[in-house]
């Protein structure tokens, strides 16, 4: 249940934060401030899941198999590597390690 | 969905091909591109299903979230928070608050396509990192709006079927983590992330959200660090102002979809 509670507000949140930006006049969010701010928000959300779900264990930061799958997939991301590639081989190093530890 | 990187199609057509008289692009040139980003990211769908499923979240969980959120990065993060033990309330702020950037492609989507009210509603489900990305690059509305419907449709109909591929082979996989596809979700992120990472501004912002969510993570309950570590971008955007604007980052308006992804 809980989680069909995660999945509806999350469901509502997003089409309608893409419809608002449909319907609403031109020039309302056009504020540079506003546009640096919406730009950067993912950027501080996205470094802060990465972290999170490479180095954390529940409540405890940990470094396990997970981080030499991030890694390769920074070294990847280097070499200009395609997404999938680049996920791809974080599944694999991830996998390789943890079936050596 | 996995907005990325991938390539962002620039091109105007077959080298050679004449332009149309009206200077705009070749339709076949805007729907070749179109399909390019549709199907490369729509695959990815896949990860998605794999990653959700091994978060615990049933087939029709699933399946809903690609039907119904339809923006990869919010969803990613919305199954890796609950997989987490997070609560459904923090784990849907952060998700939601990774679409709404999703707004901001609408507003410039909104002038260039110029949709009749009516089909606004229906559009909006397909207002994401890549749609956007193809979509404003394009010269004239007609290209545009081939574009994004190209893009859209293409996109829209592979993520929710690979999803669903996804999450039934994710019970013929097993124990998800034995495969290390729990790697698959923050890969996404970090492939999400590397080209939002252009000047100081990012880079700081992105370091301070890191030290905040891992920082925070042994005081704080379950998902709520990475919610606390979105301060970061107000943080340093402060800082930065008040430091000036002759920074290397007083560049202009950052919101081009190319970072957005």
């Amino acid at each position: 249940m809980n989680i069909w509670i995660a999945v509806g507000l999350t469901a509502v949140g997003c089409y309608l934060a893409k419809l608002l930006g449909l319907l609403i006049p031109a020039g309302v969010l056009e504020r540079p401030l506003v546009q640096r701010l919406a730009a950067l928000l993912p950027v501080a959300l996205l470094a802060a899941l990465t972290a999170q779900q490479t180095f954390a264990d529940a409540q405890q930061p940990v470094l396990d198999a997970r981080a030499a799958g991030l890694a390769a997939a920074a070294l990847a991301l280097v070499l200009r590597a395609p997404f999938l590639v680049v996920v791809g081989v974080a599944v694999v190093v991830t996998a390789g390690v943890r079936a050596l530890m | 969905m996995a907005e990325q990187t991938a390539s962002f199609p620039q091109s105007t057509g077959a080298p050679g091909a004449p332009p149309p008289p009206d200077g705009g692009k070749p339709d076949a040139a805007v729907v070749r591109d179109a399909l390019g980003v549709g199907i490369a990211v729509g695959l990815s769908g896949f990860a998605f299903g794999v990653t959700s499923a091994g978060s615990g979240l049933t087939l029709l969980q699933t399946c809903a979230l690609s039907l119904l959120v339809f923006t990869g990065a919010s969803q990613f993060a919305l199954v890796g928070a609950l997989a987490a033990g997070g609560n459904p309330y923090t784990a849907a702020a952060g998700a939601f608050f990774l679409g709404v950037r999703n707004a901001l492609y609408g507003l410039r989507l909104s002038q260039l396509l110029a949709l009749p009210r009516p089909l606004k509603p229906l559009a909006a489900q397909w207002v994401i990192d890549e749609t956007t990305a193809v979509t404003l690059p394009q010269p004239t509305r007609r290209a545009a709006r081939i574009a994004f419907s190209v893009t859209g449709l293409t996109l829209y109909v592979l993520w929710n079927l690979t999803t669903l591929v996804g999450a039934l082979g994710a019970k013929a996989l097993g124990d998800t983590e034995t495969w290390g596809l729990d790697a698959a979700g923050p890969a996404v992120f970090l492939a999400l992330l590397a080209p939002m990472l252009k000047s100081a501004t990012e880079r700081v912002t992105a370091g301070l959200a890191v030290l905040l969510a891992l920082g925070l993570l042994p005081v704080l309950p379950t998902g709520v660090p990475v919610l606390v570590s979105a301060l970061s971008a107000p943080v340093v955007l402060f800082l930065m102002g008040r430091a000036g604007d002759r920074g290397p980052d007083a560049s202009g308006p950052t919101t081009t979809p190319r970072e957005g992804r």
